[in-house]
């Protein structure tokens, strides 16, 4: 035998590989999806209008807290709320579906790369020498998520309740509410389903409804509650991009019909 | 008969360069038998480590076009044919010569975990029952041949040689296997949060991608490891809940 083994190979300088495959494409995607939807749901929370339509309201504005929209469930724009600080319904609710996401398994390991190159991609060289990972602050709060969980499938309950309200619809004639289908109800219903998709395969949730016991067969409700989780926990990627689309595709569907650009269609 | 191009990675620690080769290579050829034939034919010297040709032993590992590969399993026609094919040794682990690294850091790091601890037995006879649905899911895990392709890809390990911290995705499979095991009784999380370093995983799944038997691992492993922890050591509300029910 030649040498005897001594030291780690040296790393690989930020981006030095030997992969030939289009290895940064995934996070570049990643990073272009991501801001997009960034940049679109907060110039959409710094509107504080045209986000309600009839009955609908936006999902980005749900549960309408404090508001004019008379969508609001506590009363008008609060008089406590600072001058000097922007006002918009949605502010009061962004924050529990924005930091579900945030600390979502399966964000974190995506933006991770995409937004920070740690690492840019598999086997891909690192621009930092330093690491921490999730195991001191300030990462180490993503351990946060379950409570985010809570909120999200309150949130859930929120949102059908819209749908349902996105079912009726006033009679101009009588001024009376009619049960009714516009694309808007769809759109928003086809939101609820795919949100559900997604946080009903989160990897917490799966955890908790059984994950963590060791004999799930003397549990016969928690291993079927397992088995649902964990079938949607496979599709949690494809769920997390479908819903985030759609989620944004919602307030436009709301925003551009409130302002007379779109007509929301009427099936009956 | 086709020829493939090569550049075989050739040295040891004190420093090494890609040497080229050409090889007649045959129909269904895998990367390790154009080496094993370059070994044969012009570099009788060169150091490669191999064992079933079956993709079983875990032995020949290395990294072809830059991604941590078996050998013995990469055939050559699922390789991009217009450039040479590059095999290097694995990067994770101390070189010893050419495609060998020593990976017996591997296997002290295995001692350090907490071995089965079962449950006393359920019958007299000093059996246990166990249900097949409760095994199946440590099964998965079961199927690890310890090839240590995910601890070279992990990027904690890899670029950051943390080598003293943290155990690495294979050892996360190991000890979900036990901490999953319906007889074990052992509690591994206070391990798994300080010496073996889970919170150094930033869950980026390569380890699940270049796994050779497609054991899930960061999805059925390592996340559900990381939520024993936060029961253990992050949710004030699951440690009041066991409070009240005096667990
Ligand atoms: S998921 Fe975790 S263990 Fe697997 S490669 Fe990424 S950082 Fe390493
Ligand atoms: S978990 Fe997969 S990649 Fe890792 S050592 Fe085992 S078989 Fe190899
Ligand atoms: S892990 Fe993705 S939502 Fe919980
Ligand atoms: S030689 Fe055994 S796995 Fe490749």
């Amino acid at each position: 035998m030649a040498s005897a083994p001594t030291a780690l190979p040296v790393r690989r300088s930020f981006g030095e590989t030997m992969r030939r495959d289009a290895w940064w494409l995934q996070p570049a995607v990643v990073f272009l999806g991501l801001s997009a939807f960034i940049v679109y749901s907060t110039w959409a929370a710094f509107q504080g209008e045209h986000y309600t339509f009839g009955n609908y309201l936006s999902p980005f504005y749900s549960p309408e807290l404090f508001g004019d929209s008379g969508h609001a469930l506590l009363g008008p724009k609060p008089s406590w709320w600072f001058s000097w600080l922007p006002w918009s319904p949605a502010f009061l609710i962004l924050w529990a579906p924005g930091g579900f996401r945030l600390t979502c398994y399966y964000y974190r390991g995506a933006y991770y790369k995409a937004f920070w190159a740690d690492p840019p991609s598999c086997a891909v060289g690192e621009p930092r020498k330093s690491y921490l990972g999730e195991r001191h602050f300030p990462l180490i709060l993503q351990n946060v998520h379950r409570f985010f969980l809570y909120f999200a499938l309150i949130f859930l309950l929120i949102l059908s309740y819209d749908v349902w309200r996105a079912l009726w619809f006033v009679d101009p004639n009588t001024g009376e509410e009619v049960l009714g289908l516009g694309v808007g109800t769809l759109v928003l219903a086809m939101n609820v389903v795919l949100l559900g998709s997604y946080t009903l395969g989160c990897h917490s949730l799966r955890h908790l409804v059984g994950g963590r016991l060791n004999q799930l067969s003397r549990k016969p409700v928690q291993k079927s509650a397992y088995s649902c989780v964990t079938c949607l926990n496979k599709r949690h990627m494809m769920f997390a991009w479908m819903s985030l689309f759609w989620v944004g595709f919602s307030d436009v569907y709301v925003r551009l019909v409130s302002m007379g650009v779109w007509t929301d269609w009427r099936l009956f | 008969m086709k020829t493939a191009a090569f550049k075989i990675w050739r040295g040891d620690a004190s420093g090494g360069a890609f040497q080229d080769f050409q090889v007649d290579v045959k129909p269904g050829y895998v990367v390790l038998d154009a080496v094993r034939k370059i070994q044969a034919d012009e570099a009788h010297d060169m150091a490669v480590r191999w064992n079933c040709k079956a993709g079983r032993c875990g032995s020949c590992s290395a990294e072809v076009n830059g991604m941590p590969r078996l050998m013995c399993m990469t055939k050559l026609h699922d390789l991009p044919e217009d450039q040479p094919i590059t095999v290097e040794p694995l990067k994770a682990f101390p070189i010893v010569r050419d495609l060998v690294t020593d990976v017996s850091w591997n296997y002290e790091v295995k001692k350090r975990i907490k071995p089965f601890k079962p449950r006393a037995p359920d019958h007299e006879d000093g059996t246990w029952e166990m249900h097949q649905e409760d095994v199946d899911r440590v099964m998965e895990f079961r199927k690890c041949i310890e090839c240590f392709l995910c601890q070279d890809v992990c990027h904690v390990l890899r670029d950051h040689h943390k080598h003293e911290d943290f155990i690495g995705p294979r050892f996360f499979v190991y000890a979900a296997a036990l901490e999953m095991h319906p007889l074990d009784e052992e509690d591994r999380r206070d391990d798994l949060r300080q010496e073996h370093g889970i919170g150094y995983c930033n869950i980026t799944k390569c380890c699940t991608k270049v796994c050779p038997e497609g054991i899930t691992i960061t999805d059925n492993a390592i996340i559900p490891l990381k939520e024993r922890v936060v029961d253990r050591a992050y949710d004030p509300l699951a440690k009041l809940v066991q409070l009240v029910r005096g667990k």
